[in-house]
């Protein structure tokens, strides 16, 4: 090692104090903008919302202030389309309402057919362009309840499902309805392991008949995107949104009480009526109130989600808290 | 001296960050549908992220034996505490709009409740005692065995977090694996230390030579 003695170094080569302090200042400037800069982008990586796209349609987008008033139910306004078409639950492509937009936008819509089959005298498999044909296509205007305690109101596209059942002619043992999600992986469905799929679920027959039960195929006037049931899903206004299947291949009339997805995961919290109740008290989420999507306070939760003259009678003399 | 003291300044700002970008999603209309939901999910997120920051301290210090680290730990645990403030009062002013009797009805009746706001409340004695005056005060041996209570904090986290979500564990369940290694490197250190005295022990009644 050379050591230099101090007269051995010229007074130029020493960098001056000034300099040494500057550069001082300029690695922690940069220690701190690289720091930020990197814990800004795993922030982004891994807790951040979904960058939200564009809505994909350019005929319909209302947004909040602009939905016009016919979307909406009396002093309660239509979910911007933004909104219905970005927070949704399809545990078939993630688990998490942000990305499910994304996730979805590859599945094979078409060709697509609807097998009705079972305790009937018509079993058939449709196309689904023959399906929608089957009666005039309706705007529907329901609230929709999930679970989780948030709300929309959404214009839905559809007819009731009763008019697929009545052609199918139900046998007198028939006493349950069973339905059943694509679970193709063909289709481009990643198939979380969220759940164990095809997510099927199910109704009492007169229940799957009530007027109410809609066969959807379309919000504002636009045909269904993939995030919210494409081509064909239930509508059920008065049942938590996890009844109301989406993206339907099996229409199954049969005599027992056929299985449901979410209850065979979680016996205690979802079953199989699942009707909108205030009242049951759920382990993880208060049934009492909901958010409704764009607005920052909270409604009460009404029985049957509001659809109590329509439907109560359906369950006359059943304790529903039992029945949940 | 001077450069812990601006690694300290750069650890605060850093930790703010997350914050500051929430605020400018939520002002650019960015945090999706239901903005709210995110803010309260997200600032529960961050304080069990800095739950497990201040746990790792102690096991990265002694592993690299770069003590100073020590120097940092105060803050984190203070940013735990006040993302598990934002996140405790997400939960009452957005969700039940400072409304306590439908608070307590919530509280009384899930559990995953009960569990989150006992783990915050745990937090409130170590928040108060982290200055070096109340450390001074306390006694360093009592000042450290109150502040173990930050083990049930953090394993109360992570179960509250796991009794939330509806069926997929998959974070819960990562957040639930670094607590097991951090707080498994503790049962182990005090495990073989115990070993090591052992010997120690058995030699003073050996007869001597």
């Amino acid at each position: 090692m050379v050591i230099k003695k101090a007269g051995d170094i010229k007074s130029s080569e020493i960098t001056d104090r000034k300099t040494y302090l500057n550069r001082r200042q300029f690695m922690r400037g940069a220690t701190l903008a690289g720091s930020v800069v990197a814990t800004g982008f795993l922030y982004r990586q891994l807790l951040a919302p979904e960058p939200v796209l564009p809505t994909p349609t350019g005929k319909v987008a209302p947004d909040a202030q602009a939905a016009p008033k016919q979307w909406g139910l009396p002093g309660e306004e239509a979910t911007p389309y933004q909104d219905i078409t970005h927070y949704n639950n399809f545990y078939e492509f993630a688990t998490d309402k942000y990305s499910v937009a994304r996730t979805s936008q590859s599945l094979v819509t078409r060709p697509w057919t609807v097998s009705v089959e079972g305790l009937v005298n018509n079993p058939k498999v449709y196309d689904l362009d023959e399906l929608l044909k089957l009666a005039p296509q309706e705007d529907r205007i329901y609230r929709h309840r999930c679970v989780e305690g948030w709300s929309m109101v959404i214009p839905w596209l559809g007819f009731s499902l009763s008019e697929v059942l009545k052609r199918a002619e139900p046998q007198g043992n028939a006493r349950f309805v069973a339905f059943e999600t694509v679970n193709d992986k063909k289709r481009n469905i990643p198939l979380t392991d969220a759940l164990d799929w095809p997510y099927v679920e199910g109704l009492r027959l007169d229940e799957a008949m009530h007027p109410l039960a809609t066969l959807a195929s379309g919000i504002y006037g636009e045909a269904l995107l993939p995030q919210n049931g494409a081509p064909i899903r239930l509508v059920l206004p008065w049942k938590y949104g996890y009844k109301s299947i989406k993206s339907v291949v099996r229409i199954k009339l049969v005599e027992r009480m056929p299985p449901m997805t979410w209850n065979l995961a979680e016996p205690t919290l979802y079953g199989f009526y699942s009707n909108v109740n205030p009242k049951f008290a759920h382990r993880l989420r208060d049934q009492t109130a909901e958010r409704r999507i764009g607005e920052y306070g909270k409604r009460e939760t009404q029985m049957f989600n509001g659809y109590g003259d329509e439907v109560a009678q359906l369950y006359a003399g059943m304790d529903l808290n039992y029945y949940f | 001296m001077k450069e812990i003291k601006f690694y300290k300044v750069a650890i605060f700002i850093n930790a703010l960050v997350p914050l500051a970008l929430v605020g400018w999603d939520w002002l650019h209309g960015r945090l999706g549908a239901d903005p709210l939901n995110f803010v309260t999910r997200t600032t529960g997120t961050l304080t069990l992220v800095f739950l497990m920051l201040t746990l790792a301290v102690t096991p990265a210090r002694k592993i690299t034996g770069v003590q100073w680290l020590i120097r940092f730990r105060r803050m984190l645990g203070l940013y735990a505490f006040f993302y598990g403030f934002l996140h405790f009062t997400a939960y009452v002013w957005f969700d039940k709009f400072f409304n306590l009797r439908a608070a307590a009805e919530d509280v009384w009746r899930r559990p995953f409740i009960i569990v989150g706001l006992t783990s915050f409340f745990l937090m409130v004695p170590l928040a108060i005692t982290s200055t070096n005056g109340m450390i001074k005060r306390l006694g360093g041996k009592r000042w450290q065995r109150l502040h173990k209570l930050v083990y049930l904090t953090a394993i109360g986290g992570v179960l509250h977090f796991y009794l939330l979500v509806k069926s997929d564990t998959r974070r819960p369940v990562i957040f639930g694996a670094i607590l097991a290694v951090l707080l498994g490197y503790r049962l182990y250190v005090a495990y073989s230390s115990k070993l090591k005295a052992k010997p120690l022990s058995l030699t003073q009644t050996a007869p001597p030579r």
